[in-house]
């Protein structure tokens, strides 16, 4: 594997997703980003010039809806799938500005 | 000799637009809906979904980017802006970043040293978040996504503005341009129009920009003014003691006159932008951009010189008309029903400007109808009612619109047409004001308004002062 994936940045990434993870998973989850960047460092090797990059894979353009309202009050269906609710709302953890 | 700064500040502009229904879902955008009555699977974020673009969010921020002398982007995409807190359902917001619908524009505006160009780097399109009531009952936090996915512009400027005036002077041309295309109300207030500031300082003559920071929770033009002269002298009072400005995000509190660090440096902005996967893109056609071009209504600039030659009026009040767009509607359409510009413009400029001062409301405010105040204009005409009971009329209208004709009936205040009770009325006035007939017939012309007074008194109000004046004249010749 040419890329290795540092302890910081593994942390980093973490803090990013917000997931807390063991030693063990840190060290799966090096494995899984380095050979992640080998697959990419491969497509870079390729010549690509001239060609636009790709964002969909679908080669659908200009997909509109008309500014009509047609949802109803859902908010019963909604909540019922929410772990915590009060007032008519979702509950949440406390956060902080 | 104490040194010399220059204030350097830039705006990012949020504007909500004015659509019925949400950027990427058919959930209603009306304001003051029960928490979570405009909600569905799309705007909450449910895994799986597929947000699709409202059209007449496309078509409003081509029209601001026009307006406002951008280039629009023909091929342009949404991106993910990933971040996680519960206002945001996804964990990520969908914004544009690297193809952004509107680029490179510019609006002029008027500065003490004359007019000015201030830049535009882009307009994006992307969605409002949602609100967060914090519980302290529960020690919680409660969450109404009503107004998230409402759609959005964000109007980033270039550093080009060097004071408080030239920023309001900025964000007054924006949303008069913007109220004019009918994108937006821009009301600051109830935050259909935000402003955060970034501001940096640095000394006279120096080319190079200092360190920003950006402000935040700006809702009125004097909030905007008192946070930058704060912020400026804080960053002053920093180089002068030899410290440094750090680069951060501040929440400006107004009622205490001071900023704060919103976020900890611990907590990296770093949103992993990336194209958004379900929205295929953009590509817009010269055809419909041309169309689009051709429909762009009439702003100020052009509505003042046509003022001036269709109405007649003077250009005070044509300045204070075309200053709002919703003003200037109410004026054509009750023109174009009356035909008396003058009196229209009167009425406008008189009372409505009084009474929306005195309850300290913006002219987007007003609620009368065209039509009632061109009814108004008739009966006063017509001298149903006379001036003092137009004005009590008129001011039950701008509170609730209520109909004149109507309003006059019930509550009585027609004036009496019958020249026989108000021949008898004014024959009992003047005999039990011997007195003030005799001062008239000595020469004391002022008396007459004092009979003319007792005479609309006794009339409860509901006569024609001028008939009066006229009556008692005749009666009291020699």
């Amino acid at each position: 594997m040419a890329n290795i994936i540092s302890d910081e940045t593994i942390e980093y990434v973490g803090i990013l997703a917000k997931l807390e993870l063991s030693e063990e998973e840190k060290e799966e989850a090096k494995k899984d980003m380095g050979s992640m960047l080998d697959y990419i460092d491969q497509m870079n090797a390729l010549d690509t010039e001239g060609v636009e990059p790709m964002s969909h894979v679908f080669l659908l353009e200009n997909v509109f809806r008309e500014d009509v309202v047609v949802n109803g009050d859902m908010r019963e269906a909604l909540l019922d799938g929410a772990p915590g609710a009060k007032d008519g709302m979702f509950m949440a953890p406390r956060t902080f500005d | 000799m104490e040194r010399q700064y220059e204030t350097v500040i830039g705006l990012e502009v949020h504007v909500e637009l004015a659509t019925k229904t949400k950027i990427f879902c058919g959930c209603s955008t009306a304001f003051g809906g029960e928490p979570n009555t405009h909600t569905c699977p799309v705007c909450t974020g449910m895994p799986g979904t597929l947000p699709v673009l409202n059209k007449q969010v496309l078509e409003h921020a081509v029209s601001v980017g026009l307006a406002t002398n951008c280039e629009i982007t023909r091929y342009c995409k949404f991106d993910r802006k990933n971040y996680f807190y519960p206002d945001n359902p996804q964990n990520y917001q969908i914004s544009q970043l690297y193809l952004p619908i509107c680029r490179n524009g510019y609006v002029e505006i008027e500065t003490e040293e004359g007019r000015k160009k201030v830049g535009i780097h882009e307009i994006h399109m992307e969605e409002d978040a949602g609100k967060l009531i914090h519980d302290e009952w529960e020690d919680c936090t409660l969450i109404d996504y009503n107004r998230s996915g409402v759609p959005l512009i964000e109007i980033v400027s270039e550093p080009d503005m060097r004071s408080a005036q030239e920023v309001i002077a900025y964000l007054e041309k924006l949303r008069l341009l913007i109220q004019y295309l009918g994108a937006s109300d821009c009301k600051l207030q109830e935050g259909s129009m935000r402003a955060d500031v970034n501001l940096s300082v640095r000394e006279s003559g120096s080319g190079k920009l200092g360190i920003r920071t950006e402000m935040k929770n700006l809702n009125s033009f004097k909030a905007i003014t008192r946070a930058i002269a704060g912020e400026r002298q804080r960053q002053i009072d920093l180089l002068e003691a030899g410290e440094q400005v750090v680069q951060e995000t501040r929440r400006w509190d107004d009622a205490k006159g001071c900023s704060y660090a919103m976020r900890s440096k611990e907590d990296a902005q770093d949103y992993r932008y990336f194209p958004d996967p379900d929205l295929p893109p953009v590509r817009i056609s010269e055809k419909w951009l041309a169309k689009k071009k051709a429909a762009l209504p009439e702003f100020r600039s052009q509505k003042i010189l046509r003022y001036e030659e269709e109405y007649g009026i003077p250009a005070y009040d044509i300045d204070m008309i075309t200053g709002s767009k919703h003003l200037a509607d109410i004026f054509e359409e009750t023109v174009a029903l009356c035909g008396e510009p003058k009196k229209v413009s009167n009425w406008i400029m008189g009372e409505t400007m009084r009474l929306l001062k005195e309850q300290g409301k913006d002219p987007e405010d007003i609620i009368f109808s065209p039509a009632h105040l061109a009814e108004l204009i008739a009966m006063t005409d017509a001298k149903e009612i006379n001036g003092t009971v137009a004005k009590e009329v008129f001011a039950a209208m701008f509170d609730q619109n209520v109909d004149p004709r109507r309003y006059v009936e019930e509550k009585g205040l027609k004036t009496v047409s019958d020249t026989g009770a108000l021949q008898k009325t004014v024959k009992e006035v003047i005999a039990a004001n011997p007195r003030s007939v005799a001062d008239y017939h000595g020469g004391k012309e002022k008396a007459i308004g004092f009979l003319v007074g007792q005479t609309m008194k006794a009339m409860k109000g509901k006569a024609d002062p001028a008939l009066v004046n006229q009556m008692l004249r005749e009666m009291l010749q020699p």
